[in-house]
């Protein structure tokens, strides 16, 4: 498995990851080696089995749609690098 | 990373008054060292990465805040990998840690500060998180006990998430009773975990004293076999003989698919990952990029600046095996070995009590040794992975020495059997000293 420069853009954009241009080649090489490594799956006959998403087989635990958290919204924003009148900040999205 | 100095000492006043009122418990006044992966409220949580340097929680993970009830003392917060994505500790943004027992050699990881601190001395004890053999493979290279729970035990609410599938948070100290005393604290039920697991715990340190006449020990011939270092399977096999002078039996085993353990993981892990560390994005709290252009450019240029490479490659991997058209073929099938190698797990315990076998394939390398490869540095957790993608609890302890590196023997038992690893483990330390040793700079 070797990927090229392309498609390593092309995943980190998908990732929402800016690598720098000479770092892409690194990257490339890195990431083809981890995906040679995972390819040894493939030598696995898996026809039938059934895919283990949790390691006990359980279900997720569903709890009551009730409101349960209070308000903390002063608290929470004290930590953001941007916020006015308890909203957060971004750059201009709509012209 | 954070010395908590001024907490510490108000904490062990109020320890000292819970004292005075009679109502201290065997953890009141204790002085604990937390990985910098739990968030503490009021005190900075980086989890390794420069993505956290200014990151203040407003809450306290549910082990920090279970700990506080128990009335210990915090010292401070320790050195990681960054995002608990490492086995050398490495690649933490703070710069490395290093092994008590030879200052160029790695402590492990990604538990690493926890388990430096320990080995030296430097805290009783501390907690660590283990998604691939975090806690054990540490515990391993610098000479102490840890123990990774099964999975479900011990809430992960307030514990920075990597693989949610996999991690999980357990104690690290000098011996297999620290380790109960402190399991007893940070094991229980908790609501706000959805993967908490509603079940009773147990006394932890109740059956430490039960004798192992008659135990069952499996030994998987694949964790014996080529890749293992021949001095650290010497030493591994002297610790199995003191198990048959307690009255162990020792049972060769097969897990046939445990060569396929690191590329299942490679898929599962960073797939979870790359899901995980989403949430960072420069708008709700962490880094966030000098004058972004866009608000693609302040997401990109947030994240591609404020991860390292190790987690960028993770979570490249994971975006790539979870992409449209290559779901399937990676996280699927991963999913499907994952299955396989959990069945010989409970095949194994049909037959054995336990399972036991080396916790890393060699001692401490040394640092820079595998840092530019990242398939050579993800082989040293050959032997923990398995236990994560099957949810079994794991145990590493001090078994010998290799040159003057600690060597650490691996006890993995069935499910909820943590009580009977620490038995296990502590019948070993009554007859052996390894736990004792302490690195010559810091006795």
């Amino acid at each position: 498995m070797s990927l090229t420069d392309e498609e390593v853009n092309k995943i980190a954009n998908l990732a929402r990851l800016k690598i720098n241009p000479e770092q892409v080649p690194e990257y490339a090489s890195n990431l083809s080696s981890i995906l040679d490594l995972v390819e040894q799956m493939n030598a696995v006959d898996t026809t039938g089995i059934e895919p283990m998403a949790h390691p006990q087989d359980v279900a997720q635990r569903l709890r009551a749609d009730v409101a349960t958290e209070p308000d903390q919204r002063e608290l929470f924003q004290a930590i953001a690098p941007a916020t006015e009148a308890g909203l957060y900040l971004v750059p201009k999205v709509i012209e | 990373m954070t010395v908590t100095e001024t907490e510490a000492l108000k904490q062990a006043e109020a320890a000292d008054k819970q004292r005075q009122n009679g109502n201290a418990n065997l953890l009141t006044g204790i002085p604990l060292a937390q990985k910098d992966i739990f968030t503490t409220l009021g005190v900075k949580t980086t989890c390794g990465s420069k993505m956290l340097d200014n990151f203040i929680a407003p809450y306290n993970a549910t082990v920090i805040e279970n700990f506080n009830q128990a009335g210990a003392v915090m010292l401070g917060k320790t050195n990681m990998d960054e995002f608990a994505m490492g086995s050398s500790n490495e690649t933490s943004f703070y710069g490395a840690v290093k092994n008590p027992w030879d200052l160029e050699r790695v402590p492990g990881g990604s538990s690493g500060g926890s388990a430096a601190a320990v080995a030296a001395r430097l805290a009783p004890a501390a907690t660590g998180t283990d998604t691939g053999g975090s806690i054990r493979q540490p515990a391993a290279l610098c000479g102490i006990t840890g123990i990774k729970p099964t999975y479900g035990r011990v809430s992960r609410w307030g514990m920075i998430a990597f693989a949610s599938s996999l991690d999980q948070g357990g104690p690290m100290a000098q011996t297999a009773e620290d380790c109960a005393l402190m399991l007893d604290v940070m094991a229980g039920f908790d609501s706000k975990d959805s993967t908490s697991m509603d079940r009773p715990v147990d006394d932890h340190t109740a059956k430490l004293n039960d004798n192992l006449k008659g135990l069952k020990i499996g030994l998987p011939k694949e964790y014996f076999g080529e890749g293992l270092d021949a001095d650290v399977e010497q030493t591994v096999q002297d610790a199995l003989n003191v198990y048959e002078s307690l009255g162990a039996e020792l049972v060769e085993i097969s897990l046939p698919n445990s060569h396929l353990a690191v590329p299942v993981y490679y898929v599962v892990a960073p797939a979870e990952c790359s899901s995980n560390l989403s949430r960072f994005d420069g708008v709700r709290y962490g880094y966030r990029c000098e004058n972004p252009t866009d608000l693609t450019d302040l997401y990109t240029r947030s994240r591609g600046e404020g991860f390292g490479d190790e987690v960028k490659r993770r979570i490249m991997i994971g975006t790539y095996a979870l992409s449209a058209g290559y779901y399937d073929a990676y996280y699927l099938k991963a999913q499907q070995i994952r299955r396989l190698i959990s069945n010989d797990f409970t095949e194994a315990f049909e037959k054995v009590d336990v399972i036991m076998g080396p916790t890393a394939p060699t001692t401490a390398f040394k640092l820079g040794e595998k840092a530019d490869d990242p398939v050579s540095m993800y082989l040293s957790d050959i032997y923990t992975i398995a236990v994560n993608l099957a949810g079994l609890p794991g145990m590493s302890i001090p078994a010998g020495q290799v040159n003057g590196m600690p060597v650490g023997l691996q006890l993995i038992g069935n499910y909820w059997a943590e009580s009977r690893l620490l038995n296990i483990a502590h019948q070993y330390q009554q007859t052996t000293e390894w736990h004792r040793a302490i690195p010559t700079n810091f006795a």
